[in-house]
């Protein structure tokens, strides 16, 4: 990663700060960072439903923890990776126009309408290594609580506290750029190669 | 039904521990490719990537928690042996294991009742946890096969009618269409599991009991053993590298399993496993004893 450039963010983050990085870059986020996938996303968009947590300058988490319940109100976090961030393609945009989030966290990229509504709202989509959910787990400091929490563990609104969380690779910046889109371009041109290649390999019927 | 309780409790109770390891510990030789892999990827993201990776895994195993929070949706393929004395106690006894082990590892609540759009909170639903069943003839063991897939790994999942003369190379495309575009975001470096049968239904199963298999294992029909190769070396060539950020390789193996086509179909179906591939398979005697297949040398 030599190429690309580190930041040490907290929130509530500025759109100066977010104007500073770019894709490829890799963020470190100290702060709030609350989860939201599917269903969060299905309230907050498609039925217009009011926010429960003001989200302005903080992250979203594309994430569905495991979470065990300490005492009465406190909870701590088990495992909590990123979801495929792909599934919230068609919500995203609005999203970020209606809470003010600065930095989508997720696993995979996203398209053309983040990508948009990362420039209109001056935000960044970031990928936090898919899988690694025990090294983002011992990254998040306190469970402030959860909202929405009728929607069942993994789609509950879960308020984290995080200190250094990451890496964070930005994959959509507020510049347009889109990492994995770029990526896909180069990928499904090395597809029809190796598809190519194949031709005669698989000739099994008589 | 009528069962030995006693029984059910003493399996349910080795089961659970079964699930509970799996759910940290990925599996001899998933670990073996994927250390293989960290040492070819030395370019671009894919070395820190591999870093982050191989920590968690440390971390599982000192903290004994899942490793992914995503523990799947229970799901066990199950060889019964004819001989094995205990049948009746086979289903209750996976029911009670999911429960414990939900409470114990704990696993993630994922169980969403269809239509009623609700979780269950404890991973027992309407058919689930989801149980496949074999009977084997004249053998005394049980041999129960566990896959924690998660929903990134799930979703590049299909199954698609051809007619014949699409041929074996319009079974390829649809697999490389679907590892370039779902197939990123399904946290590779993924084995992928490929079945071929007369119809949608027999080779999705059979693309599922693909990952079952070992990773670098063959099938043994030559052809398909080619097959698996060709396609792997193919799909190798796109370089998605770790979690799709570029690299030198794409995925960990490539497994097909076959049943006897219908003359004018030929069914095709993907099933995709993340690197996290939590894949457990025990062989359990009549008196309880067993062999931890996939985790050798681990007691329960």
């Amino acid at each position: 990663m030599s190429d690309f450039h580190t930041f040490e963010f907290t929130t509530p983050l500025t759109d100066e700060d977010i104007k500073k990085v770019h894709i490829g870059d890799v963020i470190y986020l100290t702060g709030d960072v609350v989860t939201g996938r599917d269903d969060v996303h299905h309230r907050v968009v498609k039925d217009n439903r009011e926010v429960p947590v003001d989200l302005a300058g903080k992250a979203i988490f594309h994430a569905g923890p495991i979470m065990k319940k300490i005492s009465d109100d406190k909870f701590k976090v088990v495992s909590v990776g990123p979801t495929t961030s792909m599934r919230m393609e068609s919500a995203e945009a609005e999203f970020l126009a209606k809470t003010g989030v600065k930095i989508i966290i997720g696993k995979g990229g996203m398209g053309p309408k983040t990508t948009q509504g990362c420039i209109d709202n001056c935000a960044v989509h970031t990928i936090f290594p898919g899988g690694c959910a025990v090294v983002a787990a011992e990254e998040v400091v306190d469970v402030e609580g959860v909202e929405w929490a009728d929607l069942g563990m993994p789609e509950a609104m879960w308020k984290l506290k995080v200190k250094g969380f990451g890496p964070l690779i930005v994959s959509i910046d507020s510049y347009g750029g889109n990492l994995i889109e770029d990526n896909k371009v180069l990928f499904n041109q090395r597809k029809e190669k190796a598809l190519e290649e194949l031709k005669g390999k698989l000739d099994f019927l008589h | 039904m009528a069962y030995d309780t006693v029984k059910c409790e003493e399996l349910s109770e080795l089961l659970s521990a079964f699930i509970c390891h799996a759910s940290g510990h990925l599996p001899d030789d998933v670990k073996a490719k994927l250390s293989e892999l960290a040492g070819i990827e030395d370019e671009g993201f894919a070395p820190a990537i591999y870093n982050v990776m191989k920590k968690n895994m440390e971390l599982a195993d000192e903290l004994g928690r899942p490793s992914c929070q995503d523990t799947g949706i229970p799901q066990f393929f199950v060889r019964a042996g004819t001989k094995w004395p205990y049948l009746d106690e086979i289903e209750p006894a996976l029911i009670e294991a999911v429960k414990k082990a939900t409470d114990r590892a704990p696993l993630r609540h994922n169980a969403v009742e269809v239509f009623d759009e609700y979780n269950t909170g404890n991973n027992i639903g309407h058919r689930v946890p989801w149980i496949d069943w074999e009977l084997v003839s004249g053998s005394d063991r049980l041999e129960v096969y566990f896959y924690m897939a998660g929903g990134g790994c799930s979703l590049p999942g299909m199954a698609k009618v051809l007619m014949p003369l699409e041929g074996y190379d319009g079974i390829a495309r649809l697999v490389f269409d679907q590892m370039t575009s779902y197939g990123v975001n399904a946290c590779p470096p993924c084995l992928v599991g490929i079945g071929i049968a007369g119809s949608a239904e027999v080779a999705a199963k059979l693309s599922k009991k693909a990952l079952l298999r070992p990773v670098g294992s063959h099938n043994p029909n030559p052809k398909a053993a080619k097959m698996e190769d060709d396609i792997c070396e193919g799909l190798n060539k796109i370089g998605l590298g770790p979690g799709g950020f570029g690299g030198k390789m794409s995925v960990m193996g490539v497994n097909i399993e076959q049943a006897a086509r219908h003359p004018a179909t030929l069914a095709m179906g993907l099933s995709t496993a993340c690197w996290a591939h939590r894949r457990a398979q025990i062989s359990i005697a009549p008196d309880l004893t067993y062999e931890f297949v996939t985790h050798k040398g681990v007691t329960l």
